[in-house]
């Protein structure tokens, strides 16, 4: 008789071998047989387990699938885009200009046009300290680099320098240190590093801290500037709007302006990106913002274009992928750093003209400052979950995300991605706009198509709007 | 020092096996676009280096998959055909050998059979009427009920909560406990049904030829088509595009979409009628079986036929398994043939002959087990090799918990599939949808109503103090035609001399290519 092995199924890792007398033949068999044990969790108190197999087959329309998820993914977005979170009320005056506090995340100064500074705590949504810094409109405030204290300056031609912490009890505010100018100054920023800050009126003003007077006057033939602002990491370049309708470049060392841009209408504000040394953009009169690269002036970079009036005011975000932008209708925008168009509007039938705009350091959260007296705090990124999150949540957010990006192309889900409600006027507006812009378009086309082939130059939208570089 | 020296006697990554970098590779890479588009070649690099990396990724991970397929190995000298199923059941494992059973119901008739998505379930329909559903590894008997009526077809819904009966008039939905839920009246003589998992659709093909399709989750018809081919009981699914294929009496299988009114495909199989088809679950191989005695085995992609087979009895039920084993049945056997397109096959891998005509197969899936029903009840015998043996637990896990799979239903609903997705292309929504100005030119003419790039005629302003006489406003639409006339003739020409310009270039470049000098080349110009 021959002998018989059979051989017992080896799904676990001690095999059996039973030797055992039968009939004919000798044959290898298995049947798969799962332990539960391997798939089951032991106790209530376990997580569950999950063996994963990612095989393509066991998982069949990919696309259409991933394509749906988008489309949740989307709609929920739209869903959850609440991006308004507190209005601070208190000044008595519309707001003219905003700092942030660069050590601490939750302070914010602001100041009035009737001459108030007030430091708020945006935790607690209220007011931590008003004083009287001026009279007149308070044109510029800006933190000192430590933290310690803040500059303001005014309508009343002076500059003053505040301690941070609020008097004792029954001191009255006195500010640190005054300087009485010759002409009123219309803006103020600080260096990042050193105890140096300039100021802008009729000419651009370096000023040591300890001196009264300024170390160093850069003029160019123009009589008023609008603002000025420091490189926040080419620390010693300044960059300032003026109100010939240029942007003049300052480099603190030298004794002269290195260069300016005239473009075809005035800037009201510039801010630079601090991530990228080279680049700024500057708020325009004709309803754009530009975005140049300062090593090449003779064309902007980027044109930003969807406001429908005269944006007053730009800042970026700590990251430098994007800024946003105040206006004079009555919206804020978010651009990207280099989108044409934006990708979000913030308004509410409250606020009126938006004068100034903070994003603050943590890159979550937008400040605007308006006419009406109020400081609104927004969600930078609208439909953003705030607080802590579980990892399962953040997972679950980033996935969204990443198939949010990788549809973002196809019709249905770009009209949703797109869609917001604009105020009645500003819809009107837009579309407006539009016409005259293409009925433009249209009229320069046909002038080139009767004249002489090379009479009528085409020229770019980015280099329709300087009109000269000036070294 | 020595320690410094050493260095790496396998530098680099691990390499990979070629099929399993093969078995997880999409598309190939994209054409990269023209000059000027910097920021989409720079999106277009990133995004193939991401998805590089993910494939290679997931290859690497097929390494730490817990368990391996089954097997059957005979003797040289012997066929595993002839291996009886109990012979096998004793060879195993106590679990395993209680997977091979027989349940003798021969009172109510021969029984349809279906094992639910995660292979956990199993549910028997037999002709008088009886309908049970079974949790059949631990024997548990979930529901069993007397529809009082003939039972054409049953079908599990997307999961063990819910099923679907055709009975004799109209469709039934009952509960896993026999609770009877719906009665579709618009779905009537229904014989076949397919439930299409990821878009919750549930296909029926009816006696009087209407092909309808039931959004069981929102519940209402999604299509209702006639197909005007007569009565239809062959239905089978593409798994990999969610396409019915309809067999019928004159030897022709079509392909049906819930998008279509008519059918997408339709291919002439058979000689004689159609008895069964099956599709594999990657969408690439249709197996048919005719009247005509002969199994064939098509390439669905491409439409061409593979291998053709002569069954000396024909096969009246085909069942393919997840690993590629097909299992046609005639009569009161059943043969299990493994390798059906890759190799030329001369014998069964496995044959088992059951009590009475078999009238319904299904291969279990995730385990090597194959459900047969017949006029004497059920049989479910055992296949080793035929189950994939690795689940994936966010998809269809057989050990899930309750919580589990609450929560897998939800997910599944919130990405069901429209059904407008359907297509013989599953990955359609991943192209560029590069329509020819034409097209787009129709669409945008079918949308307005009219033709946004048509010239309008030109008419003439009417002018006053006699400027407008008939001749006057003659000559002044004359000048207007004759304008743009030389205007076409302008462009025509241009383009003329463009061409003649990039045919003369091309040609000098070739001639200075090949530097042939011909007696003629100093008449060139």
């Amino acid at each position: 008789m021959t002998s018989i092995h059979r051989h017992y199924n080896v799904s676990s890792a001690n095999a059996l071998h039973v030797y055992a007398f039968s009939v004919h033949f000798q044959m290898k068999v298995k049947v798969l047989s799962r332990n539960p044990d391997d798939y089951v969790r032991e106790t209530k108190l376990d997580i569950q387990r999950v063996p994963r197999n990612y095989d393509p087959s066991l998982h069949p329309f990919e696309v259409s699938r991933e394509y749906t998820r988008a489309l949740n993914a989307t709609k929920l977005e739209r869903v959850f885009a609440k991006p308004f979170l507190a209005s601070l009320d208190g000044h008595r005056d519309g707001v003219n200009c905003m700092a942030k506090h660069t050590k601490s995340l939750s302070t914010l100064l602001s100041g009035s046009c009737d001459g108030e500074v007030k430091m708020w705590n945006l935790t607690k949504h209220d007011c931590v300290r008003t004083l009287q810094a001026h009279e007149g409109f308070v044109r510029g405030i800006v933190v000192r680099y430590c933290g310690t204290s803040f500059f303001t300056v005014g309508d009343d031609k002076t500059i003053k320098q505040w301690k941070m912490e609020a008097p004792g009890y029954g001191e009255a505010e006195e500010p640190l240190n005054t300087i009485l100018g010759k002409t009123v100054f219309t803006g103020l920023d600080h260096h990042q590093k050193e105890a140096v800050f300039a100021t802008c009126g009729q000419q651009v003003d370096i000023w040591d801290e300890q001196r009264s007077s300024p170390i160093r006057s850069f003029t160019w033939g123009v009589d008023s500037f609008s603002s000025v602002r420091f490189n926040p990491v080419e620390t010693e370049l300044l960059a300032s709007c003026a109100s010939d309708r240029s942007i003049v470049l300052y480099d603190m060392r030298e004794s002269a302006p290195l260069k300016k841009v005239i473009m075809t209408m005035r800037s009201n504000t510039l801010c630079w990106n601090p991530m990228e040394a080279y680049h700024f953009t500057c708020a325009n009169e004709d309803y754009n913002l530009y975005t140049y690269d300062m090593r090449n002036l003779d064309r902007p970079f980027m044109v930003h274009m969807d406001h429908v009036s005269a944006v007053l005011d730009v800042d970026y975000s700590p990251t430098g992928k994007e800024f946003v932008s105040a206006s004079f209708d009555k919206t804020i925008r978010i651009f990207q750093k280099d989108g044409g168009h934006s990708r979000e509007v913030y308004h509410t039938k409250r606020m009126q003209h938006v004068i100034c705009v903070k994003w603050s350091a943590d890159n979550k959260y937008i400040l605007s400052g308006s006419d009406e007296m109020n400081i609104r705090l927004w969600k930078a990124n609208a439909a953003e979950k705030l607080g802590v999150l579980a990892p399962r949540e953040k997972q679950a957010i980033n996935y969204n995300q990443k198939l949010k990006e990788k549809f973002q192309h196809h019709p249905q889900i770009r009209r949703i991605t797109h869609h917001r409600h604009l105020p009645k006027n500003i819809y009107h507006q837009t579309k407006e706009l539009r016409i005259m812009k293409e009925a433009r378009k249209r009229k320069e086309r046909n002038v080139r198509k009767h004249s002489r082939p090379g009479t009528v130059p085409v020229v770019s939208e980015k280099e329709k709007h300087v009109v000269t570089v000036v070294k | 020092s020595m320690a410094a020296s050493k260095s790496d006697p396998f530098p680099g990554p691990a390499p990979i096996p070629k099929e399993r970098v093969q078995k997880f590779k999409r598309k190939d890479k994209a054409k990269k676009p023209r000059h000027q588009h910097f920021k989409l070649r720079d999106m277009m690099k990133r995004s193939d280096e991401a998805s590089e990396m993910s494939q290679k990724q997931a290859a690497r991970f097929d390494l730490l998959l817990p368990e391996d397929a089954g097997f059957l190995e005979g003797d040289e000298d012997e066929d595993t055909c002839t291996i009886s199923q109990e012979d096998i059941a004793e060879a195993v494992d106590i679990t395993s050998g209680a997977k091979y059973f027989n349940l003798k119901l021969s009172q109510f008739g021969p029984y349809r059979v279906d094992y639910s998505k995660t292979g956990r379930h199993l549910l028997l329909g037999g002709r008088r009427g009886h309908v049970a559903c079974i949790d059949w590894q631990s024997k548990h008997l979930m529901c069993e009920i007397n529809v009082m009526e003939s039972v054409n077809d049953v079908k599990w819904l997307h999961s063990e909560a819910m099923y679907a009966v055709a009975q004799k008039k109209w469709l039934y939905i009952y509960d896993s406990n026999g609770i009877e839920l719906h009665c579709i009246r618009k779905f009537n003589d229904v014989l076949r049904m397919q439930f299409l998992p990821y878009h919750f659709l549930l296909a029926t093909a009816s006696a009087t030829s209407f092909l309808q399709y039931l959004d069981v989750s929102v519940g209402k018809e999604v299509a209702a088509f006639c197909t005007k081919t007569g009565r239809l009981d062959v239905m089978c699914q593409n798994p990999h595009n969610a396409i019915i294929h309809l067999g019928h009496p004159n030897g022709t299988v079509t392909l049906w979409s819930p998008n279509q009114k008519e059918a997408l495909v339709k291919m002439l199989c058979h000689q004689g009628g159609v008895r069964s088809v099956t599709v594999d679950k990657t969408g690439m191989y249709m197996v048919t079986s005719g009247l005509d005695k002969k199994l064939k085995v098509y390439d669905i992609r491409a439409f061409k036929p593979l291998k053709s087979y002569f069954l000396p009895a024909g096969a009246s039920c085909l069942s393919l398994s997840q690993r590629g084993l097909l299992s046609a049945a005639t009569g009161d056997v059943v043969q299990v043939y493994r390798d059906v397109w890759s190799a030329p096959v001369t014998k069964p891998y496995m044959a088992h002959r059951v009590r009475g005509s078999v009238w319904g197969l299904h291969f279990c899936p995730f385990e090597d087990v194959l459900g047969v029903g017949h006029g004497d009840g059920f049989t479910s015998m055992l296949v080793p090799g035929a189950g994939e043996p690795n689940f994936d637990g966010l998809d269809a896990n057989p050990y899930r918990s309750a919580k589990q799979r609450q929560e897998w239903e939800v997910k599944a609903l919130l990405e069901k599939i429209q059904p407008e997705l359907i297509s013989l292309d599953p990955t359609e929504l991943g192209y560029v949808d590069r329509a020819t100005f034409e097209q787009r030119h129709r669409d945008r003419v079918q949308a307005l109503g009219y033709d946004p790039l048509a010239k309008e005629k030109f008419v003439p302003k009417y002018k006053k103090k006699g400027r407008s006489s008939a001749g006057a406003v003659e000559r002044r639409k004359k000048q207007v035609a004759h304008e743009d006339q030389r205007d076409e003739i302008r462009k025509t020409v241009e383009d003329k001399m463009k061409m003649e310009k990039e045919i003369k270039e091309r040609a000098q470049k070739k001639a200075a290519l090949s530097n042939q000098k011909s007696a003629l080349d100093r008449f060139k110009k």
